[in-house]
């Protein structure tokens, strides 16, 4: 735990005066799986979006703080965003696959990295198709338009699209909330086998999903981390109050 | 890498360009009506007819346009918010269940509202001589109010589908009929929607040209009644501003500050009715 | 109790007409457009008349193919210079742009939209006929400066507000995390918005592009008022063209005194109502379409 991808200091971020996330301080470890855990609307999504610096494209924000990648700062600085995004690969609430096929879509980002060669491409595509075990179902059906597929294999296809840019975090927001239990559970199998070679956060507001999967738990609430520990301290051993009662209330 | 970031730099600076044009577009516009119409604008071209004939007299202003556009496009927004605020409450209370005729409503009143004016115009010409009626004030506003009717009832319609439907079901509840759901809780929500509709009809028809050159006719009078004909501000523009009188083709630009103004106070107090009524209602 | 259900009868009564009424009135004017072209279809074939080129309603010759073909003409130069001008500037004002800026747009092409024809018509003569006999003098041709070019140019600047107001719409319903997926994987806002945004709003693009067509076909007063008017085949951009709704407006005061005249202008007005109603209902299948699809 003492390898640190991610560090957040003093990160403020506020909306027309009003604060969301307020003075957050974390490190996030290396190749493990943390999760973000608190209600709705509790800056959770916020935090994520600073990450990659996606915050960029919401008007009216105010950002403030440092965050380190790989003890690179990136909140403050202007050029090489797609860089520093590329080391994330982003799977969020429902799947939004891109207006093109199945293939397109993961050959994507590979395209915009200047991936030329189909060869390669169709390689790459297979074997990133493979490993969220959407390969057998999609292989005859390349072409089509991503959105015919089903809830469930669109989430799918969207991590395999991640995963494409070969990034180093996954950053994860409710990746099970619009999905069928068949479809969540296949989606977290992936994550417990992607946390080998990855780091990956997951915002979530299901506490039973949050104690399968995480290594390392933070406890957000209106804005500010409450606590933040392993999951047998957190969830067995809270310190605060706000945890406690969120524990006794939550699902 | 490189050529990326020229492209994007390029496209990002064409399309800054474009935004500007349409901006400086509107000034320009604008400050050329004002130019030459400010300049041939004074007390007495507001307030008196034309002296000698419209094309050729050199004396007089334009009131006679002024009063015939109000008469037509009050008349005319007024028959059509009667014929419009019944349709749109009707789609909003009894239709409401009927998403398919709805939607092929909405369809219909689409395409009807980019029906030309010229059409409206022909179709209203020809309506008028199975009327019997003459080029006058009567057959203007009937031609302009078919024309407004489809953005009357459009407009009303938008504003009346934000409104939720549990109010209607609570109505229902406490044992209202449906019209009394229609004037008691529907009008009152929509209210500021429903001027703005008022608004933006009014400023369709009093601006609109190819609509009233068929069936308003022309006159150096101010009507005073329906049948005869009216002079009204676009027909003024369009035809003074063709004569070969330079003081008649003042009086074309002094048409166009005035209904221009119009038209701009229209926009702005629609504008602002909408924007205050966006505060009060609740997502 | 009694008398309220009366009253409920009526005033439902009364929408119920209402109702019908506006339904009523796109039929009624297809209807009375094609019974008063009738006469003149019954001497002239169809193909007569829309291919002939030969106008002289003294003679009984109505060959309307002049005035389809500077419709057109007068619409495609329009849409040339509105459509990539809309494109671009829903794109900035969308994507690049602060908020401010596109608030403070928003009024800007309300106003613009809502300025009458016959004032554009105004402006069209006071600065685009001039410009227009410049640019000539730079191609050391002489001209009138009422041509198809001006037309075109005053038609363009109409109809920008209209299409501009839909294609923002149209980019502002694609949902934003689309744009983020893209931007996640390391594109660029350029590649963004190009390989993205523009295909998810392909259909709402298009459809404005219709829309603001059809608008454009069947402007009236600002063209008449700048384009010339000459019955002929335009053969260049500084020749003067005369559209269909010019043709229209302008003869409605002889049109009675003369046999088959009215009815060859009704005929006019019934082609410009088939094509619009056309264009506008596809364009706006689309754009409905669009919206069930997301």
């Amino acid at each position: 735990m003492n390898d640190t991808i991610i560090g957040i200091h003093h990160l403020n971020v506020t909306h027309a005066g009003t604060p969301i996330l307020k003075d957050v301080n974390l490190e996030i470890p290396r190749n493990r799986v943390t999760v973000i855990l608190g209600p709705s609307g509790c800056g959770k999504t916020t935090l994520l979006k600073c990450l990659n610096r996606l915050i960029d494209i919401y008007n009216g924000l105010d950002v403030s703080g440092q965050i380190y990648l790989d003890g690179e700062e990136i909140l403050n600085r202007r050029n090489d965003l797609t860089r520093i995004r590329q080391k994330m690969g982003l799977l969020s609430q429902r799947p939004y696959p891109l207006p093109m096929s199945i293939f397109d879509n993961v050959a994507y980002g590979l395209k915009i990295q200047g991936l030329r060669n189909r060869d390669e491409l169709a390689d790459r595509v297979e074997f990133y198709l493979r490993q969220v075990n959407l390969w057998e179902e999609v292989k005859d059906r390349l072409k089509s338009p991503a959105t015919r597929l089903s809830i469930g294999q669109q989430q799918r296809l969207c991590l395999a699209r991640g995963l494409a840019v070969e990034p180093e975090i996954i950053l994860a927001d409710e990746p099970t909330s619009a999905l069928d239990p068949l479809s969540s559970t296949c989606i977290e199998e992936q994550f417990m086998k992607l946390k080998r070679d990855y780091t990956i956060l997951i915002v979530t507001h299901i506490m039973r999903q949050a104690r399968r999967l995480a290594d390392h738990v933070i406890f957000i609430y209106l804005g500010e981390v409450i606590e933040q520990g392993t999951p047998t301290q957190i969830f067995d051993h809270p310190q605060h109050p706000t945890t406690k009662q969120y524990l006794r209330v939550g699902h | 890498m490189r050529r990326k970031n020229i492209e994007e730099r390029i496209f990002k600076s064409l399309a800054a360009a474009a935004t500007y044009l349409i901006i400086a577009v509107l000034l320009f516009l604008i400050v050329v009506i004002l130019k030459n119409g400010l300049r041939a604008l004074d007390w007495g071209m507001l307030t008196k007819v034309p002296q000698g004939g419209f094309y050729f007299g050199e004396e007089g202003g334009i009131l006679n346009a002024i009063v015939g556009s109000f008469y037509l496009a009050l008349g005319a927004t007024f028959l059509a918010f009667i014929i419009g605020l019944p349709v749109a409450l009707y789609m909003n209370i009894h239709l409401l269940r009927q998403r398919f005729w709805l939607n092929r409503i909405r369809f219909l009143l689409d395409v009807l509202w980019g029906v030309p004016s010229i059409v409206y115009g022909a179709f209203g010409f020809t309506l008028m001589l199975l009327l019997g009626l003459r080029a006058s004030l009567l057959a203007g506003i009937l031609t302009v109010t078919l024309l407004i009717v489809p953005i009357m009832i459009r407009s009303m319609d938008e504003v009346l589908q934000t409104i939720p439907r549990g109010l209607l079901e609570s109505a229902y509840a406490l044992g209202s009929t449906r019209s009394e759901v229609a004037i008691k809780v529907y009008i009152r929500q929509a209210l500021p929607g429903v001027i703005t509709a008022l608004l933006l009809s009014f400023g369709r028809g009093i601006g609109d040209a190819a609509a009233v050159l068929f069936t308003a006719g022309y006159t150096d009078y101010i009507p005073t009644s329906l049948n005869q004909p009216t002079a009204t501000l676009p027909l003024a523009i369009f035809f003074q501003l063709s004569s070969p009188i330079p003081a008649v083709r003042e009086r074309a630009y002094a048409s166009a500050v005035v209904l221009t103004v119009i038209i701009l106070i229209v926009s702005l107090a629609a504008r602002l009715l909408s924007a205050k009524y966006r505060e009060h209602v609740i997502k | 109790m009694h008398r309220r259900k009366i009253i409920d009868r009526l005033i439902s009564g009364w929408m119920a007409a209402g109702l019908f009424f506006v339904l009523m009135i796109p039929l009624a004017i297809g209807l009375g457009l094609v019974l008063k072209s009738l006469p003149i279809l019954k001497i002239l074939a169809l193909p007569e008349l829309l291919g002939g080129s030969i106008w002289k309603p003294l003679s009984g010759q109505f060959g309307f193919k002049p005035f389809i073909l500077s419709s057109v003409y007068v619409t495609l130069i329009s849409f040339l210079i509105a459509g990539p001008v809309c494109l671009l500037s829903a794109i900035y004002l969308t994507q690049y742009a602060s908020r401010r800026l596109l608030s403070l747009m928003q009024p800007v092409i309300d106003i613009l939209a809502g300025i009458p024809s016959v004032v554009y018509g105004v402006w069209g003569v006071l600065v685009i006929v001039p410009f227009v006999i410049r640019l000539a003098e730079l191609r050391e041709v002489a001209i009138s400066g009422y041509c198809l070019l001006s037309g075109g140019i005053v038609l363009a600047v109409m109809s920008i507000p209209f299409i501009l107001n839909i294609l923002i719409e149209v980019i502002q319903a694609i949902p934003i995390e689309l744009k983020e997926a893209s931007l996640s994987v390391g594109a660029s806002y350029w590649e963004t918005i190009k390989w993205v945004l523009l295909r998810a709003g392909f259909s709402g693009i298009m459809a404005a592009f219709g829309l603001g067509i059809s608008k454009a076909l069947g402007e009236t007063i600002a063209v008449l008022m700048v384009v010339g008017n000459v019955v002929q085949i335009p053969q260049s951009l500084f020749e003067a063209g005369y559209p269909l709704p010019a043709l229209i407006a302008n003869n409605y005061g002889e049109m009675m005194s003369i046999p088959l005249y009215d009815s060859a202008l009704m005929f006019g007005a019934l082609i410009l109502f088939v094509i619009i109603v056309l264009f506008n209902g596809l364009a706006r299948l689309a754009i409905n379409h669009g919206e069930r699809y997301r």
